[in-house]
């Protein structure tokens, strides 16, 4: 496979390595009320779509970015890549 | 037997070679089966199951038949078809899975028990009695089964891996693909052709027919010699590309020095091709007509004995018959009279039928039996009654054509039936991204369309690229048109082959029809219908068809198949690459191990990195007598051993004490300036990832430390935390584990010996304490930095120095150091004295373990949002009473064992009465006898309690004292003195 | 129909006319007590416990496609009950125990072959892990023995014992471990089910769920809507997806995991071989074929397909440990729909939807859990209760913080 790498172009898979769901990016508030059956929630259950996945890879033997790359499980091909940083801060606002 | 005229083999030179020790001569151009066909020989070899005699059947990479082992000694390679093993000088082969001479069979008795081994048979008997299944139907069937066989020895050639990338990459070397290569060449655009015969050309070398008015065979040498003159094309010769992978990256084997007596220099390489655009043009493989005992050696197909005949002038017998389907076969029967070959018949089920030259039409007749014991030499033809016998020692088989579209279903996208081409063709869709078929793969059955069709389909490749490419002048070739007029199966009583290979007969297809196993992969799996070498490409398409005549459903209806890689087979070694042996992983090497290496260490892996294990001295004679002296000499004067495995990171930023106070259980941002703090890492499930210490340089920078085997993944870990939990603190992060030595200087005469290499630092125990931190210089100005950490439980130190400066500074210490007792420690002694000391390491930090268990459950801040935190509170984890107790054997003398699980004493012992196990266990120099550590049921309160230590798998049970984990020193005196 | 030798001969000496369909291909009813989803080797065995040995009726199995077309179609067949944690072992060695006596019992050959499973030791710390799993497994009734090298070396004297970068220092056998001819295991459970009157319904795909009131009533399927008593769902790699029609959310991803078979060779390795040091295990077939894997591609996957890197890594494993197959040649391969479960330990539970059980979460070691799979499943459908070997592999065990996390690589399911 080949990943779209945001900044740096297309780059072979194997210097990359991968996490799971970029589900992964909200993480409960572990201060918050109810915090451990959310936490139940984030650590464990998956949506595991056959189809459009949103999934963190970390570009390992590279320039060490994780990135969140969008990516059809069923036939793997791969719609789109960005920095899992931008995507989280996109998040927070 | 003489060879015909012409052909593609240079007559000036004779090649030697042998077959089952008998020598024969061939030519260069010729391979194993050309040139065994023409010495004559018909009888290569053994079928599977019934060791029925087998000849050459086909001229190219399908063939089922024509297995040997090729080359000797460990160089041997069972399994070669010797339809693309090209000849060389001294070439040797022998003929495969028989018993006795291969005329002669023994196993061949398997052939007249034949109605005993019908489809599925042995999932019906051989249960009885039990244990006769492993002591002897088994082994019977084992011995009696496989093919070849392997020489046990290793393999001794080499093996390369290349990335080649392209804009188009041309898959087949023939009509369809030379004008592909062709048209995308001569725009610029970089292309990779890649063909898996040692000679351009595919189809048109194996033809009479002209291209222009030229032979088609100068057309090709005209076209690749353009092609070679391109800097832009590269041709890859003797290269198949076998699979078909995500995003444009295709597996490719080239084979380097097959074709030698021995490589000379690799004998392989798998090319990993990635491509813009890919044109398969891998042609089509011929079908046979299955009929009874259409299996001997000398019936083979049509299209391959017109192969030899023109391109190897071979021809295996005086008398030919042809039996064909259609207007191909035909085209044979005329070539090889017009080359002087006797055509005894040409038999065509079509009433219709007309001939193409002068030979005796058979039409509207078919091939009802065979005779020939070792090789065909007569044919039954039947028209409406009476049979008729012919003579012929060779019968050619002319089915029609399948297309070759292996690499385009190699995504799993299923080919579709066409009732016009009366073949599977590639789906329009749900093949590989930017992957199109031309020529004959794509149906375009004859020689101008294949031409046109490739030169279209690379025009139409590039203009999807937004390039454009002029279509060539194309040379006018056959319009010939080989309409397909399928003929599954002449029906009758005897057995006629569909999967030669695996002996898979018309009957066994009839018989899995009746037990219901008729989805085609039930079909292939009860009859075992192209699982063999050949995976089915002369056998398949037939096999669906018959099942379809069986279910009264039409092919489509009854089932497709898909293909996976690899197109054909693919050797263990290449794939493998050269990583194999010594290189299997990459080797990293310690700072110090240079010095190491030169006083005697032993080394011993530890993941990738080579560790100094121990450093034996003279006159000692077993490693504990070495590790018992390496750990009293550390706890007596000082030790030192290289620690640089352990990772290291550097965490700068204004925010580095808020994030690693996320990261880590216990709080870091109060950690003050110059002052070390134990860190305890966990998952987000709450379980102990890791742990080390934090050192605190600056307000806005620590260094932490991690276990050997975590640095990559704990890193990682900490990339992930900071780039995508908390974006928007201010810190940054890297790996500094090969960038600094760091070696531990441990015992009562540490402070001694360092204060023999800093430079003016004051490390008295007010000025530098238990647990702090400092950057400094030694040796005269060299950088470094020193923590005041303790994993031995003495006086000890970490120092590091720019990793460069590693081997100098352990030699310097060493040397400084000798009056103080100066010694070499390696990786055991570390371990006698962190199990010495009651600290955990990797037997301990498993994975499993809670922050409970190792007794820091109160580390775990509540105050704090800090990965982990939260599922530790889950009603499993706190109810976990396993806690790291110290062992110690009753009688002295006792072992104590890792692995043992801990009972109480007189229970009964299974599963549900065990209470723990032992983690880790040495011979303690210190305690006098051998001591663990280990996780015990509620083991706090158990101190002092004797328990069991079973150890079943070495027969062993010991009785052990619960003792506190900290042998050493338990008050921690020794550390801070 | 009783399977014989005697039968064999008595049909090969009379053509062969009389054998019958191993199975009916019936239409499926309007509604059944048990409707099992998958006719795949977990299903079938389900389905063939609860008719046999549960002595339920009414029962039918739902396939997509064709009957073991799922893992049990596409595995390396190695059945061994060598597991370290008590939430496995004990129900891996019950699982042994069948295989023991499984074809006797459905009177089908499926080629259980005691050869022995040979996991190699390359460090200290791996003999010390491995000590202690042998002992878990002597402790749960299971048989292992602790080898040296000297005895690894005679066991298995063509591995790479003089040129390794990890030499090899011992090794964890399990003699009563081996292989099985996995699609054996299918048709004698699938012939077994159907002889106990079973409907066995291919080319039926489940489509929906009818539930009501926080019940399952029945199934939508691609051949209409059929009642059901009870539902259970064993679906492997499809976990996820079909427990989604019923409102779920599962602690599983679905992975691809490659494996490989290699020409047919004259017998090479008796038994099991695991690398200990690389992605790398092999045995060979009865046939002759070398049948192996690795690791897993580690990427979320429905497509049944990997890619070359981790076929690259496994023929270096291969390579790096017996020399000798350099010149063997790799035949086919092919990726299976892994359902990877968050702690690497199935689940076999009823759900929070009434009549709905879930048998799933198998990662790549479903095959040689088969029978206790299909037993555990059925005795949890007909009695309701929970198998004793399967009471720890619960849903609801990561919420409560019960995890069984045998190789302890935490919450990332491609670790396990």
């Amino acid at each position: 496979m080949l990943i779209p790498h945001p900044l740096l172009g297309p780059r072979d898979a194997q210097e990359f390595t991968y996490l799971g769901d970029a589900s992964l990016l909200n993480r409960p508030d572990g201060m918050a009320e109810g915090a451990l059956p959310a936490f139940c929630d984030y650590v464990y259950l998956r949506d595991n779509p056959a189809g459009i996945h949103r999934e963190l890879w970390f570009h390992e033997q590279g320039d060490r970015s994780w990135l969140v790359v969008t990516r059809n499980t069923l036939t793997h091909e791969i719609l789109g890549a960005e920095l899992a940083r931008d995507v989280a801060l996109r998040r927070q606002k | 037997m003489t060879r015909l005229s012409g052909g593609l083999i240079d007559r000036s030179k004779t090649l030697r070679f042998s077959f089952n020790g008998q020598g024969y001569t061939g030519h260069p151009g010729d391979t194993l089966a050309s040139a065994l066909l023409a010495n004559g020989v018909r009888l290569v070899g053994r079928s599977f199951k019934y060791h029925r005699p087998r000849g050459i059947f086909a001229a190219g990479s399908e063939e089922p038949n024509a297995l040997v082992i090729l080359r000797g000694g460990a160089r041997a390679e069972p399994n070669t078809r010797a339809t693309v093993a090209e000849l060389f000088e001294g070439l040797e082969a022998t003929s495969q899975n028989h018993v006795g001479p291969l005329g002669f069979d023994l196993l061949a008795v398997n052939d007249l028990l034949s109605p005993f081994f019908a489809a599925g048979f042995y999932y019906k008997t051989f249960m009885w009695p039990k244990v006769f299944w492993e002591k002897l139907y088994e082994p019977m069937i084992r011995r009696a089964a496989g093919l070849g066989a392997m020489s046990m020895q290793p393999d001794p050639d080499a093996y390369d891996k290349g990335f080649l990338h392209c804009d188009l990459l041309v898959i087949g070397g023939g009509a369809a693909g030379l004008a592909a290569a062709l048209t995308a060449a001569r725009s610029g655009v970089r292309v990779i052709l890649a063909d898996e015969d040692f000679r351009l050309g595919g189809r048109l070398l194996a033809e009479g027919e002209a291209l222009g008015d030229r032979p088609a065979p100068d057309w090709v040498a005209e076209a690749e010699a353009e092609l070679v003159s391109l800097p832009n094309l590269r041709i890859l010769r003797r290269t198949t590309v076998f699979g078909a992978f995500d995003h444009g990256i295709y597996g490719a084997v080239e084979r380097v020095g097959d074709h030698l007596p021995t490589p000379a220099t690799v004998r392989q390489t798998l090319w990993r091709i990635t491509a813009k655009r890919i044109i398969l043009a891998a042609g089509a493989t011929e079908r046979h007509i299955p009929f009874a005992n259409n299996d001997r050696p000398g019936i083979m197909l049509a299209g391959a004995l017109r192969a030899y005949v023109h391109r190897w002038a071979a021809c295996p017998a005086d008398k030919v018959a042809i039996f064909t389907s259609n207007d191909d076969g035909h085209r044979t029967a005329a070539d090889l009279v017009a080359k002087g070959v006797q055509v005894t018949a040409v038999i065509d089920p079509r009433r219709d039928a007309k001939a193409l030259g002068q030979y005796p039409l058979f039409a509207g007749s078919v091939v009802t039996d065979t005779k020939g014991r070792l090789g065909l030499s007569h044919v039954q033809i039947t028209r409406d009654a009476a049979p008729v016998w012919i003579k012929a020692g060779v019968l050619g088989v002319a089915g029609g054509w399948n297309p070759n579209l292996h690499l385009a279903s190699h995504h799993r996208g299923r080919p579709e039936w066409s009732e016009a081409h009366q073949a599977f063709l590639p789906a329009p869709a749900g093949g590989p991204p930017g992957l199109t078929v031309a020529g004959a793969a794509a149906g375009q059955g004859t020689t101008q369309a294949a031409l046109m069709n490739g030169a279209e389909a690379a025009r139409a490749a590039l203009a999807d690229l937004g390039i454009s490419a002029n279509l060539p002048d194309l040379p006018a070739a056959s319009d010939a048109k080989g309409n397909q007029h399928p003929l599954w199966h002449v029906p009758g009583k005897a057995r006629a082959w569909v999967d030669f290979q695996n002996d898979v007969t018309v009957k066994d297809i009839k018989l899995a029809h009746q037990e219901n196993m008729r989805p085609v992969e039930h079909l292939k799996r009860w009859t075992t219908l192209g699982m063999a070498t050949d995976q089915g490409k002369t056998a398949n398409v037939t096999a669906l068809a018959v099942m379809a005549e069986l279910t009264g459903q039409s092919i489509p209806q009854t089932g497709t198949t898909i293909f996976r890689p690899p197109y054909t087979p693919v050797s263990m070694a290449v794939l493998g690459g050269g990583d194999t042996g010594p290189h299997f992983r990459p080797r990293r090497l310690t700072p110090s191990h240079e010095w190491a290496a030169a006083q005697g260490a032993v080394f011993v892996e530890v993941g990738q990195w080579m560790r100094a294990q121990y450093f034996p001295r003279p006159g000692e004679t077993t490693w504990r007598q070495t590790v018992d002296r390496e750990v009293l000499a550390t706890r007596a004067g000082v030790g030192i051993c290289d620690v640089t495995t352990l990772g290291k990171v550097d965490v700068q930023g204004r925010d580095a004490g808020a994030f690693l106070d996320r990261l880590y259980a216990n709080p870091m941002a109060s950690l003050k300036v110059g002052m070390v703090r134990y860190g305890l890492m966990l998952r987000e499930d709450g379980h102990v990832y890791d742990d080390g210490t934090c050192a605190r340089l600056a307000e806005d920078h620590y260094v932490v430390t991690t276990t050997t085997a975590q640095a990559g993944p704990v890193y990682r870990h900490m990339e992930f935390a900071r780039q995508c939990l908390w974006p928007e603190l201010d810190v940054q992060l890297i790996s500094t584990t090969d960038a600094w030595a760091q070696f531990s200087v441990a015992g009562p005469n540490a402070r001694r010996l360092l204060e023999r290499v800093v430079d003016g630092f004051d490390l008295s125990n007010e000025a530098f304490p238990f647990m702090a931190c400092a950057p400094l210089t030694v040796c005269g100005g060299l950088r470094a930095r020193l923590f005041r950490i303790s994993f031995s439980g003495e006086l000890a130190y970490e120092l590091a120095v720019p990793a460069r400066y590693g081997n100098a500074l352990m030699a310097r210490l060493v040397q400084v150091g000798a009056d103080l007792g100066a010694t070499p420690y390696g990786t055991e002694a570390l371990g006698v004295m962190r199990i010495e000391k009651g600290h955990a390491a990797g037997n301990e930090l498993n994975g499993q373990t809670t922050a409970q268990m190792l007794g820091m459950g109160k580390m775990v801040s509540a105050k704090k949002d800090a990965i982990g935190t939260v599922m530790t509170r889950r009603e499993g984890m706190l109810a976990e009473t396993r806690a790291l107790v110290g062992l110690q054997p009753v009688d002295p003398a006792d072992p104590v064992t890792a692995g043992a699980h801990l009972f109480a004493e007189g229970v009964a012992q299974d599963t549900w009465s065990d209470q723990g196990w032992i983690t880790s266990a040495c011979f303690s120099p210190h305690v006098g006898s051998a001591i663990g550590l280990g996780f015990l049921a509620s083991g706090t309160t158990r101190l002092g309690e004797v328990i069991v230590a079973a150890n079943p798998l070495e027969g062993k049970s010991t009785r052990l004292r619960v003792v506190s984990p900290h042998f050493v020193d338990p008050e921690g005196g020794r550390l801070r003195d | 129909m009783r399977f014989s030798g005697f039968r064999v001969i008595a049909e090969a000496l009379t053509g062969h006319k009389g054998w019958k369909p191993l199975w009916r291909n019936p239409d499926p009813q309007p509604a059944y007590d048990y409707v099992i989803v998958g006719g795949g080797g977990h299903g079938l065995a389900t389905a063939y416990y609860l008719a046999k040995t549960f002595r339920q009726a009414r029962i039918a199995v739902l396939e997509k496609g064709w009957l073991g077309s799922g893992n049990i179609g596409r595995n390396t067949t190695i059945i061994r009950s060598n597991y370290l944690l008590p939430g496995n072992e004990p129900f891996y060695e019950f699982s042994m125990k069948l295989w023991e006596g499984l074809e006797q019992e459905f009177n089908f050959n499926a080629m259980v072959s005691q050869r022995g499973i040979l996991n190699l030791i390359h460090t200290d710390g791996q003999r010390d892990a491995y000590r202690r799993r042998g002992n878990a497994m002597l402790l749960a009734g299971a048989d292992a023995e602790l080898l040296n090298r000297d005895q690894v070396r005679e066991m298995a004297p063509y591995l790479n014992f003089d040129n390794a970068r990890f030499p090899i220092k011992g090794g964890l056998v399990q003699r009563r471990a081996g292989t099985a001819r996995h699609d054996g295991v299918a048709w004698g459970y699938a012939r077994g089910a159907d002889i106990h009157g079973v409907d066995l319904i291919q080319n039926c795909e489940v489509t929906g769920f009818r539930i009501e009131n926080g019940r399952v009533l029945g199934v939508e399927t691609s051949r209409g809507y059929i009642g059901a008593g009870k539902v259970g769902v064993a679906v492997a790699g499809s976990s996820s997806r079909v427990m989604a029609m019923a409102g779920m959310r599962l602690p599983i991803e679905s992975h691809v995991l490659q494996a490989f078979v290699s020409e047919g060779l004259k017998p090479l390795i008796p038994g099991v071989i695991t690398f200990g040091a690389g992605h790398f295990y092999v045995s060979q077939s009865d046939k002759g074929g070398l049948v192996f894997g690795g690791d897993i591609d580690g990427y979320n996957s429905y497509a049944q397909r990997g890619n070359l890197p981790v076929i690259e890594d496994v023929a270096e494993g291969g390579m790096a440990l017996m020399p000798m197959i350099g010149r063997a040649r790799l035949l086919r391969t092919w990726g299976g729909i892994m359902d990877m479960s968050m702690d690497g330990t199935p689940i076999i539970d009823k759900t929070p939807v009434e009549g709905l059980f879930l048998n799933a979460g198998w990662c790549y070691g479903g095959f040689k859990a088969t029978p206790a799979s299909g037993y555990a499943f059925a005795h949890l459908l007909a009695t309701g209760q929970t198998h004793d070997t399967t009471r720890f592999m619960r849903l609801d065990r990561f919420e409560r913080g019960h995890v069984i996390d045998e190789k302890g690589m935490g919450a990332q399911p491609n670790l396990h």
